[in-house]
């Protein structure tokens, strides 16, 4: 078992050696790419079309990259200290930032070899992902002799934080006057309770009726469908049972009583008053099931 | 009951964020100040009302105070709706002669001790824990998260914005605090800009929306309008006190009736303060209605009749009624209440620091969202 002292020492000890040595480009600098990079960043500038085009500068990193078919040209020094921070619990890695420099634009025909230095690698640092070091490479870029720029790419290897268990909803509240509906939630089935005298429904469910004051009732299965009567965008403060921002329904029923819910198939900023909505259950846990509402129109 | 009793005294603590001392100690010093006000002893009181909710019983409060026996002392429910219930107890007391001074209080450590805002994820298996066990399994778990699913179907039915129907409220809180020393929001005012960026807290609730979380406590001394006569200060003549709760009434999660653009709580208490004093919304000088969330103040202004319905936000920007003249519990503090009713006091006596030139006739309001309550207090003569 090592220090973190005696990690981090080796891990600089690869500061200076190569990460690539004379990789070569997998095409020529070539119009349709650049025509694809150009569309899908929405790139009209004029300098990239036309008989004189050159490619974008930001395409740099994009002539290096090996595909699906892999990188050509990467040292075992790189693969030796990707895997001494694998073995050091340091198994996830993230992009976090890169810097060019432009000596000379790319013209479609270029074909382009690079170098790559393992530039440096940080002491151990804790980000919010986890605990880690991060490693700088540079690569130098050339046509031929010259050089066409220069791209420093910086990665966090790491080992993820422990997330924090997500604690369990809060739970309905079930009492004798109540029981009848979370028992059919749980049945997968909308239970209503309906007033034998003067058959009003109602939720929530109460040992009598408002409308006529009688004491005996059925209940009746819910057709499930609705719309959204009113909704909340919850934000503050952050309860770790959710995750905000998350909207709260109040669906009308088609029978006409109303009950809260949450609304599944559109973002929480897209919950609108008057959506058409059906029923569903979930499970959040092995002891709760919830109705939830899908979003129909 | 109605005209025969008056406030006589208000007292209150200091307004904070943390007190540095007990809830019950908080009550204390309140109602002590509250009798100083009165000119009255602590041996001269013989009732005590509060809430279900405060932690300072009238047994302990007479006890720590220097108060003898008691013949009556009564609690109100309902969270903050119970505010202008204490002094309709009070006022029935002192009318039916069961009590002669009757003191109201309120204390807590809202902010430093337990907070409203920071919400519920747990309730006893009761009728009251089960109402709210429709609501929270779904996230929706505090009094602004409650509030907001009526205002986004007021916003909707009336074809509003939250910037320009709830910032006039906030931004009307925020001036007249600016200049109330006793304020926690003293000398800082919030411009309409201000409230629209503040940030999301139960859309279409922002910061600027809710009222704060304080510490303090605050006390009303009320007896007899005889008696009143021969005290200190001018009476503010209880002339009218009520309590309603509507049809299908809940306790702040009441979205399962009505179209909840209104407040048919406050409807109840409107219509018998308008019957008993035969007064209405034009001839009231200056309003204190209470201002847990923004939205609320506009319904409750339409309930009583200052406007039509889907007008109020009109209404508050165009400042048609002096309004939370002490800063509101947006601005002042949230003395769950009784803070606005110790300002009704101070502008029928003529000292509120924002008074409204010879105000004869003050409407005060309780806690809306849950069972309420409300005063008319007036001049005597």
């Amino acid at each position: 078992m090592h220090t973190d002292e005696d990690l981090t020492e080796r891990l600089k000890a690869f500061e200076g050696r190569p990460a690539a040595t004379e990789g070569t480009g997998k095409d020529p600098v070539n119009l349709p790419m650049i025509r694809h990079w150009c569309e899908a960043l929405g790139d009209t500038n004029p300098a990239y079309s036309g008989p004189d085009a050159i490619a974008p500068p930001t395409m740099l990193q994009a002539w290096t990259m090996g595909g699906l078919s892999g990188h050509t040209g990467r040292s075992a020094a790189y693969d030796e200290l990707l895997g001494l921070l694998d073995a050091a619990g340091c198994t996830s890695v993230v992009a976090t930032d890169c810097e060019q420099e432009y000596d000379r634009p790319l013209r479609p025909g270029d074909e382009i070899t690079f170098d790559t230095v393992i530039e440096s690698v940080s002491d151990r640092k804790t980000t919010k992902l986890g605990s880690g070091h991060f490693v700088t490479t540079r690569t130098d870029i050339r046509v031929g002799p010259d050089l066409a720029g220069t791209h420093r790419f910086r990665i966090l290897k790491y080992a993820p934080a422990a997330r924090p268990e997500k604690p369990p909803r809060p739970r309905p509240v079930v009492n004798r006057d109540n029981a009848g509906f979370w028992e059919g939630v749980r049945d997968r089935k909308l239970l209503l309770q309906r007033c034998t005298a003067c058959a009003a429904p109602r939720h929530p469910w109460l040992p009598g009726c408002n409308a006529c004051g009688g004491l005996d009732w059925d209940t009746v299965e819910a057709s499930g469908e609705g719309t959204v009567y009113s909704y909340v965008v919850m934000h503050h403060p952050p309860f770790p049972a959710f995750d905000p921002p998350y909207a709260v329904a109040l669906i009308e029923l088609a029978e006409g009583v109303r009950m809260l819910g949450n609304v599944i198939g559109v973002p929480y900023d897209k919950v609108r008053i008057g959506l058409p909505v059906r029923v569903e259950f979930r499970e959040h846990d092995d002891e709760s099931t919830l109705p939830v509402w899908r979003v129909t129109g | 009951m109605n005209g025969r009793t008056a406030i006589v005294g208000i007292g209150a603590t200091e307004f904070s964020k943390d007190s540095g001392r007990s809830e019950l100690r908080l009550a204390v010093e309140a109602v002590r100040a509250a009798l100083d006000d009165a000119g009255l002893a602590p041996a001269d009181v013989d009732g005590l009302v509060t809430f279900t909710m405060d932690t300072s019983p009238e047994i302990t409060v007479a006890q720590a105070a220097g108060m003898g026996e008691l013949s009556f002392f009564s609690r109100v429910h309902y969270g903050g709706g119970a505010a202008c219930a204490t002094v309709q107890q009070a006022a029935l007391a002192v009318a039916a002669g069961v009590a002669e001074v009757v003191v109201c209080y309120r204390a807590f450590n809202e902010r430093s001790g337990r907070r409203f805002g920071s919400g519920v994820q747990r309730r006893e298996p009761s009728a009251e824990g089960a109402a709210l066990g429709w609501v929270m399994p779904f996230g929706l778990l505090t009094p602004a998260s409650w509030v907001a699913m009526a205002a986004q179907r007021y916003l909707h039915t009336y074809g509003l914005t939250p910037e320009s129907a709830f910032g006039p409220v906030a931004v009307t809180a925020r001036r007249h605090a600016a200049t109330n020393p006793a304020a926690y929001f003293h000398g800082r005012p919030i411009t309409l800009a201000d409230h629209a960026s503040s940030r999301w807290i139960a859309e279409p609730l922002r910061l600027l929306d809710c009222c704060q979380e304080t510490d303090g406590g605050q006390a009303i001394v009320v007896t007899s309008l005889e008696r009143a006569r021969d005290l200190p200060h001018p009476p503010a003549v209880v002339a009218a006190a009520a309590q309603g709760s509507g049809r299908g009434q809940e306790q702040m999660t009441g979205f399962h009736t009505g179209d909840l653009t209104g407040l048919s709580e406050s409807a109840v208490v409107a219509r018998q303060l308008w019957r008993t004093t035969g007064l209405g919304p034009a001839d009231i000088d200056v309003g204190i209605l209470y201002d847990h969330f923004t939205p609320f103040v506009l319904m409750q202004l339409e309930e009583y009749g200052f406007c039509a319905r889907g007008e109020a936000a009109y209404f508050v920007a165009e400042d048609r009624l002096p309004l939370n003249t002490h800063g509101g519990q947006l601005g002042e503090a949230y003395l769950h209440g009784m803070n606005g009713i110790a300002e009704g006091v101070r502008q029928i006596r003529g000292t509120s620091v924002n008074q409204v030139a010879g105000a004869a006739r003050a409407l005060v309001t309780a806690g809306t969202g849950v069972p309420t309550s409300g005063l008319v207090l007036t001049a005597d003569g």
